[in-house]
């Protein structure tokens, strides 16, 4: 455990300083410098902070409440879309056509009037409210139905396999009004300061990794609390719980909804920088990976999912770059190997090793369990 | 005989004729030399007028075909017609007259008979005229369609007239519906009547489309004068346009049946290895990938003979996918024991393995599979009715593998153990039911069904590395739907989820209805969280 904790607070300092270092030396560093980080080495560290929030988010629902879901980027790509339509009202008649209100795609279609539920998206503050409550609502209403009736297991990992298809269909519909195919994108604006300019992208890094440390560590007092027990009670023993009086489904209710916001809010950092959000964020391969990088990094640890998904997603940036080829096949190793071999991810298997290894000292030098206690 | 000095003794007089302001039009009976030579040397209308009398002359078909294909030919030296044959045919060319071959000659010896638009149309009535009196009943029902669509005085009068003497009932039949369409609109007052009564129970479109007219407005006064009739072709089109919505409604039920069929292909597999070894497959779908490229691979060895190709694919798709089967359950799944959520992901990866492999190997682009002959084209049942071979087969294949899978689950030594493992793994084991080897070869039985219908969807369906993907959640929604451990459940979800949704696709649109059904399927989980047909005792609760 005391190894736990000082990984913990490692993963948190590397994350401050990271996030810290790299936009001081890209806005104060001069030109040349090899600290000078470049644009877009900040966004995709930015991104990678995104991706570390969304399987933190599925830590909390998988590693310490046993449910796997298989559509959490859903919740992330809902996210993503709100802070999209923000972006689409900011750009207002500098788009294509120049209409002051609609967007260029509703301008296409041939669009009158801004749909009902454009509204109200051009204040941030609403925007950012909805970044919670789209994906945290809609949470709440599967949730609810689904613990309700005691969906467990692999049917409810399938039918949020379902739930995310069935947004990836509707998404993309052209009459849904969200761009369809092209999703949402030409963004020029966050809060009057240009989306491409490097203090804005510096800002949103610094954002994403301290959004990032202040779920690590909301995630770690929630486990540590009485709550949190009871949480990973029912991953462990769910009908045992019942029996002694907890009512199962709210807990789980409660843990699903929480992470599906900060999936959600993964999901508007991650739009920003990145510069589009469309519906192939919805597919159900894409929530597959964020699963497996909670494995790899190793589940119910939640830096150990910080760890994953950054490590996943640095390979797959040399990989795809270097040999686009060899991602896939490596991806499906990785899936293999890690559930086969590392049941408790890198995390596990780090400490597995510092334990052998310190077990070892403490049998060459004799005395030291005397010293040590 | 000569032949060329009569052609020239013939133009001399046509010229004679013509000269003296005659048009050979007017002569009713003209000899087929004569009107040879109208052919070929006169005007646009002279050339309608022979077309006319050559289509009631006997055995001018040949000459008549041969004008329409552009293989009618002048030979520049004197005249002569000739007609340059199909090719394959023994001789190249024969004389249009006598048919006579002839040798010696070269195509820039020779120079095109040339016609219009209006003379095509012409030809196309003639000819149907002239196959009107074909051995062959085929063609002669062929030349009844094709007289329909250019129903005039004349060929319903030939037709009244061949009506006497026709053999066939079909041919007759359709004679028959083309007579009383032409009273329908030409005879007198109780001709038409009758006309009406006795053509209200006939499924064609050409009625439709006139008595349609029949009731139609044409700005202030009706079309149709006689108030009566009118009256009776809106009664009539009333009773036909509810035949043709019950036909729809046919139609939509084959193609939901068809679309079930595939997903319950899919499907069974999975519900096999999800119900007795409760564990979820997320390869299912690139196993039937393999099996459709072995549909592929096959047709690429045997390029001359596509049907045995595809037919030899059932078998070798479903040995090449059980194999793979068999391999990863072996490699994989047998170490992961008791942990469904961990087999998931483990399988997910074998999935992306197999669709990258195949994308190296074969391409990332969809490859084109052939349907055998007999599975292409559609049964045509009549004018608003038509199923499509493929699906229909499909259906029945499907049907098949479904009845054979049970009949394996129910009589042989395999199923019988492979219910004693689903019902109680450890009780099967205390009765030295060897369990280990019964799920390597439920999951080969499964896997191999996975590709027997890769080789089903390949007739349907792009080949290609995403072939699993787009199929795979819709399996998974079968499963889930039907129950595990209830075949026929399996089937019952698969036909009525492809039904659901293609009667709400005209509704709402192919995606929408897709999402419909999905929201459907994710509510009614909460409903029966274990599906249509659930298993019962023990087994559940592990």
């Amino acid at each position: 455990m005391k190894n736990l904790d000082k990984s913990f607070g490692l993963v948190i300092a590397v994350i401050l300083l990271v996030s810290l270092l790299m936009p001081l030396g890209n806005l104060l560093l001069p030109e040349g410098s090899a600290f000078k980080f470049s644009a877009y080495s900040i966004s995709l560290v930015g991104k990678y902070w995104c991706f570390a929030l969304l399987a933190l988010s599925l830590d909390l629902v998988w590693g310490y409440a046993g449910i796997l879901v298989l559509g959490h980027s859903a919740f992330f790509a809902l996210g993503g879309y709100v802070m999209g339509m923000y972006l689409m009202r900011q750009i207002g008649d500098r788009g294509v056509y120049g209409d002051p209100l609609l967007p260029d795609f509703m301008v296409f279609l041939n669009w009158k009037e801004l749909p009902w539920y454009w509204q109200g998206f051009q204040h941030f503050g609403f925007a950012g409210l909805m970044v919670l409550l789209v994906p945290g609502f809609l949470a709440l209403l599967f949730g609810w139905l689904a613990f309700r009736s005691r969906v467990t297991g692999v049917y409810l990992s399938i039918i949020t396999q379902a739930l995310t298809y069935a947004l990836m269909l509707a998404f993309f519909r052209n009459e849904m009004g969200f761009g369809g195919n092209n999703g949402l994108t030409d963004f020029k604006d966050i809060l009057g300061f240009s989306i491409q300019s490097d203090a804005v992208r510096s800002l949103l890094l610094l954002t994403s990794g301290l959004l990032l440390i202040i779920a690590l560590l909301l995630g770690q007092a929630l486990a540590g609390s009485k709550m949190g027990k009871v949480i990973t009670a029912i991953r462990d023993q769910e009908s045992r719980v019942r029996f002694l009086g907890y009512r199962v489904e709210y807990f789980k209710l409660w843990i699903f909804v929480f992470s599906a916001m900060l999936a959600g809010l993964a999901g508007a950092l991650y739009v920003p920088q990145v510069g589009i959000i469309n519906p192939s964020e919805f597919s159900p391969i894409n929530a597959l990976e964020v699963v497996i990088w909670v494995a790899v990094g190793g589940r119910g640890t939640l830096y150990g999912a910080v760890i994953g998904a950054i490590l996943v997603n640095y390979a797959k940036t040399l990989l795809t770059g270097l040999m686009p080829e060899i991602w896939l096949f490596s991806l499906g190793a990785i899936f293999v190997i890690v559930t086969m071999y590392l049941p408790r991810g890198l995390v596990g298997l780090f400490d597995h090793w510092i334990r052998r290894w310190t077990a070892q000292r403490q049998l060459l030098t004799p005395g030291a369990q005397e010293a040590g206690l | 005989m000569n032949c060329s000095s009569h052609i020239k003794f013939f133009c001399c007089g046509l010229w004679l004729c013509l000269s003296l302001g005659f048009s050979p039009l007017l002569r009713a009976e003209a000899t087929r030399p004569e009107l040879l030579e109208l052919l070929r040397s006169g005007t646009m209308p002279d050339k309608e007028a022979a077309i006319e009398q050559l289509a009631n002359l006997p055995d001018s078909l040949e000459l008549l075909q041969a004008l329409q294909e552009g293989r009618l030919m002048e030979l520049k030296a004197d005249g002569k017609l000739v007609i340059v044959n199909r090719p394959g045919e023994p001789a190249l060319f024969s004389d249009a007259l006598s048919k006579t071959v002839l040798d010696n000659l070269d195509k820039s010896q020779l120079s095109k008979i040339n016609v219009n638009n209006r003379i095509r149309t012409l030809l196309k009535k003639a000819i149907a005229l002239q196959q009107l009196n074909d051995a062959d009943a085929g063609s002669r029902l062929l030349a009844v369609e094709a007289l329909g669509k250019l129903m005039d005085q004349s060929s319903a009068a030939r037709l009244a007239e061949r009506l006497q003497t026709e053999s066939d009932d079909a041919v007759a039949a359709a004679i028959r519906r083309l007579v009383l369409l032409d009273q329908m609109q030409n005879g007198n007052k109780e001709q038409r009547i009758q006309a009406i009564a006795s053509l209200k129970t006939v499924n064609s479109q050409e009625l439709v489309n006139q008595l349609q007219a029949m009731t139609e407005t044409d700005g202030e006064h009706f079309k149709e004068a006689d108030s009566d009739i009118r009256n009776l072709a809106a009664a009539a089109l009333i009773e036909i346009k509810g035949r043709i919505q019950a036909y729809a409604a046919m139609e939509t039920l084959f193609f939901g049946l068809s679309l079930g069929a595939v997903l319950v292909l899919s499907a069974i597999g999975l519900a096999i290895t999800f119900g007795v070894m409760g564990v979820i497959n997320m390869a299912h779908g690139e196993l039937m990938m393999l099996g459709a490229y072995t549909v592929y691979v096959l047709q690429q060895w045997l390029p001359d003979y596509l049907g045995l190709a595809t037919m030899l694919s059932i078998p070798v798709a479903f040995i090449v996918a059980g194999l793979a089967g068999i391999a990863i359950e072996r490699g994989i799944i047998r170490h992961l024991y008791g942990r469904p959520l961990e087999t998931l992901l483990a399988t997910f990866g074998v999935s992306l393995f197999l669709q990258q492999t195949v994308r190296s190997i074969f391409s990332p682009l969809n490859r084109s599979v052939s349907s055998p002959d007999w599975m292409s084209g559609s049964w045509q049942i009549n004018d608003f009715l038509s199923l499509t071979w493929n699906r229909f087969y499909i259906l029945i294949f499907s049907l098949l593998v479904f009845g054979l899978l049970v009949q394996i689950l129910k009589r042989t030594r395999l199923g019988l153990e492979v219910r004693a493992v689903s019902q109680n793994r450890a009780m099967a084991r205390a009765m030295g039911i060897p369990s280990g080897q019964v799920d390597a070869l439920t999951f080969g039985l499964g896997s191999g069904i996975a590709g027997i219908a890769g080789v089903a969807l390949s007739q349907i369906t792009n080949v290609g590395p995403n072939l699993g993907q787009s199929y795979i959640v819709d399996s998974f929604m079968v499963v889930v739907f039907g129950g595990v451990g209830n075949l026929y459940g399996t089937l019952l979800a698969g036909f009525s989820l492809g039904i659901a949704n293609k009667f709400l696709e005209p509704y709402a649109g192919a995606v929408l209805a897709k999402i419909l059904v999905l929201v459907f399927i994710i509510l009614f989980i909460q409903k029966r969280p274990r599906g249509l047909f659930p298993q019962k005792g023990r087994a559940v609760e592990n």
